[in-house]
């Protein structure tokens, strides 16, 4: 098995090979490393992407809007991953971006990922049919098992979810009445040696 | 009184680092201190009559046992080469997360001998291999085999059994990643397994020597006396690997320096020093002359380095015993300050050293914060503006901005990695190819460059936009923000110019290692010695933490 470390670096020096600068190429790394650590088949894409990328024609998408089409060329994902990622600050206010057309987005999803964790806000990507939750980075729940090559999405949308439970104020309501069931009744003396006690707060 | 932190642009100079001795804060001193109450074993030995075989040599605390697995195997005198693109050595070496099963020795023994070309598992911690100084290690045998002892002056002169080409952890080859055993406190502080397999060797080269001296002649042969095995050390031979090493992480290199400049700001800010602290510091730098003395090398640069080195302890030693007074407020202030005004770099850096010996109290706390979370920096905070970026450049990097990168000697080499075992190289870039294969460790270039990009971007860009037509310039974008942070994460000098001296860079690290005696073979790589003077394993449990001097 390789170890994450390899992965790191063999994904970093791939990704300068195939011309990225060396500040990209070290978060291409990362990513992979990201991708393999949540079983998603970074390393296969990469692969695939790395060694068609002379093949196909791609188009850097650097400012990122709410609705990014490209209509002639795929985006690269490695671009417009590092924008969406630089960029999370100011996009977080949009709710939901869309894209058309990127290319390779299993190397597109790791930059969401830690985007996520920038803004401290869960982040739902769907890459067509297939949805990732992403979790601040720490994990990414998903109806994604396979361990493919996905070459292009052509409908790529992304919510930026606001921090809000997952739960009813009822269901909280009961769960916490049932938690106090581990209190004690405080008696007066107890009430009258608590911290404060016995002292005027206008001293 | 508030002594300041040393200022980044003095201390992370490449000569000043290249200055830098072992200390309290050495990693291979915090091993021993770490695990000196752990359990050593030797758990098998399995060697012919040749010193050929397998044995494995073991610590254990409570539930968690780390052992040392030894491949010994025979080798021809011809492929006998501490050069990195050696295929074969004398031994081979890994250090096992536990106990290792028979099924996992046999794989192993596949496997660790091939070193690089070789495949470990996530149970396997750290990877080496030692070449035999043939010329010690035959004198030895026959010595021992004849019933007597060898010649000590011919064992001080070469200082070891075996030397080391390579010590690999943190994942290299299939080996374990770090997250998975970073949470375990007896290894916080850098590099603690890869110092524990370096000493387990140390204790199997005197197994392996006393086992062959005892097969050749049973009747009459001897052990190495144990003050002898105390002596000698493990020989290491390193090239320009460690280099990048300390450039490609910064975070980690400013917890190293940091920890240094702490201790010495408070202990300049000692009021009043006991006879007692100032006593040992003055023993541990009389006695360490001794190590000065017998530090062998046949390169001139160095040389003259210890010349030098010598010559100043000397004049200092003379100062502290005549006209320096002890007794007076701050005294380690004051000689601080005497020193960085009449004394060299090499002397001053060794003397900074030295004054930690006294402070257990100070030092100790600071080696847990040695190690790093690299990643947790790895985020650029690109919601800033060119005008703080700007800013930060001007404040961290004011002597890099001096230097004239259009002047052909500022801009003589760059660094590679060989396709031949995948080694970083130092070459120049007008005479070699490959210049466009260069590695992002020309940082002062880069800054320079991405300082003169933010010249020209308005003030208010945020680093987002900055960066979306500056892709090329994003890993300097990256350090920019960490040494904002981490004021010690950079060297302050340029590492491709005509006056590059690559030792200075092995040496800061050789330095933290607890490396003594380093011995340039050329301005690229070296030879050094650990653990010599160190006790042996059934003597930690009770041991004279300054046995470096003695």
């Amino acid at each position: 098995m390789k170890s994450l470390s390899e992965i790191d670096t063999v994904s970093k020096r791939s990704s300068r090979a195939a011309g990225y600068s060396w500040g990209i190429a070290e978060e291409v790394g990362k990513n992979i490393r990201l991708l393999e650590i949540f079983s998603l088949p970074g390393i296969k894409n990469l692969n695939s992407f790395l060694n068609s990328k002379k093949n196909i024609k791609l188009e850097n998408l650097n400012l990122i809007t709410k609705d990014n089409s490209s209509n002639d060329f795929q985006y690269c994902p490695v671009i417009a991953g590092v924008n969406f990622l630089d960029q999370i600050k100011t996009l977080e206010n949009l709710n939901e971006i869309n894209f058309k057309n990127i290319a390779y987005p299993i190397l597109f999803l790791p930059f969401v990922s830690r985007a996520s964790e920038v803004v401290g806000k869960r982040i739902l990507l769907k890459l067509d049919e297939k949805e990732f939750l992403m979790n601040f980075n720490n994990c990414i729940y998903s109806n994604f098992f396979k361990k493919e090559i996905i070459k292009t999405a052509e409908s790529v949308s992304i919510k930026i979810l606001e921090n809000e439970d997952s739960f009813t104020e009822n269901e909280w309501t009961e769960l916490y009445k049932l938690s106090e069931e581990t209190f004690v009744e405080e008696s007066e003396s107890l009430k009258n040696s608590g911290a404060g006690a016995g002292l005027t707060d206008n001293d | 009184m508030d002594i300041p932190l040393r200022d980044p642009n003095i201390v992370m100079k490449l000569s000043r680092l290249g200055s830098f001795h072992q200390s309290r804060l050495s990693f291979l001193r915090s091993f021993l201190k770490e695990f000196k109450d752990w359990n050593y074993k030797r758990d098998l030995f399995e060697l012919n009559e040749n010193g050929y075989g397998t044995a494995v040599f073991s610590f254990t605390k409570k539930n968690r046992v780390y052992s040392l697995i030894c491949f010994a195997n025979e080798l021809d005198e011809n492929e006998r080469s501490d050069r990195v693109i050696a295929t074969k050595w004398d031994t081979a070496f890994t250090l096992f997360d536990g106990v290792p099963t028979r099924i996992d020795i046999e794989r192993l023994k596949n496997e660790v001998p091939k070193q690089e070309i070789g495949r470990l598992s996530y149970k396997e911690l750290t990877l080496s291999r030692a070449n035999k100084s043939v010329r010690v290690f035959n004198h030895v045998v026959e010595s021992l085999s004849n019933g007597v002892q060898p010649d000590k002056e011919l064992l001080a002169k070469v200082g070891y059994l075996y030397r080391t080409t390579a010590v690999y952890g943190s994942g290299k080859f299939g080996l374990a990643d770090r997250f998975r055993i970073k949470n375990r406190e007896e290894i916080y502080g850098p590099f603690r397994l890869e110092m524990m397999l370096v000493y387990l060797v140390r204790q199997f080269t005197f197994n392996q020597v006393n086992h062959v001296a005892n097969c050749r002649n049973p009747k009459k042969a001897v052990n190495l006396d144990p003050e002898i095995c105390k002596s000698l050390g493990i020989g290491n031979s390193t090239g320009l690997g460690m280099a990048p090493f300390i450039v490609n992480h910064p975070t980690l290199l400013n917890n190293w320096i940091y920890a240094r400049e702490v201790s010495l700001k408070k202990i300049r800010e000692i009021k009043n020093a006991t006879f007692t602290e100032s006593n040992l510091f003055k023993d541990c730098l009389k006695k360490s002359i001794k190590n000065i003395t017998s530090w062998n090398t046949e390169s001139e640069y160095q040389i003259k380095k210890i010349k030098s080195l010598l010559r100043d302890l000397k004049q200092l030693i003379l100062f502290l015993d005549n006209e320096f007074n002890f007794n007076q407020e701050y005294p380690f202030n004051k000689l601080y300050l005497h020193l960085e005004e009449n004394y060299q770099e090499e002397c001053i850096e060794y003397a900074v050293s030295m004054m930690m010996e006294p402070y257990e109290n100070i030092v100790a706390p600071l080696i847990k914060e040695m190690s790093s979370e690299e990643d947790k920096y790895f985020n650029i905070p690109t919601e800033r503006s060119v005008l703080e970026l700007k800013t930060i450049i001007e404040n961290k990097y004011s002597e890099i901005l001096k230097i004239d990168f259009e002047k052909k000697e500022n801009n003589l080499n760059f660094w590679f990695i060989s396709k031949n075992k995948e080694e970083p190289r130092l070459a120049n870039r007008f005479n070699e190819n490959g210049s466009d294969l260069e590695q992002p460790l020309a940082i002062a270039r880069d800054i320079k460059k991405l300082y003169k990009n933010l010249s020209v971007s308005k003030n208010n860009l945020s680093i987002a936009m900055f960066l979306s037509n500056n892709a090329d310039l994003r890993h300097v974008v990256r350090r920019a923000f960490i040494v904002e942070k981490f004021p010690y994460s950079e060297i302050q000098d340029n590492t491709i110019g005509k006056e590059i001296v690559p030792i200075n860079m092995l040496r800061l690290k050789l330095s933290f290692f607890g490396a003594l005696k380093f011995d340039p073979r050329s301005d690229k790589w070296l030879r050094i010695c650990m653990f010599q003077g160190a006790p042996l394993p059934e003597q930690l449990k009770n041991y004279d933490e300054h046995w470096v001097y003695n």
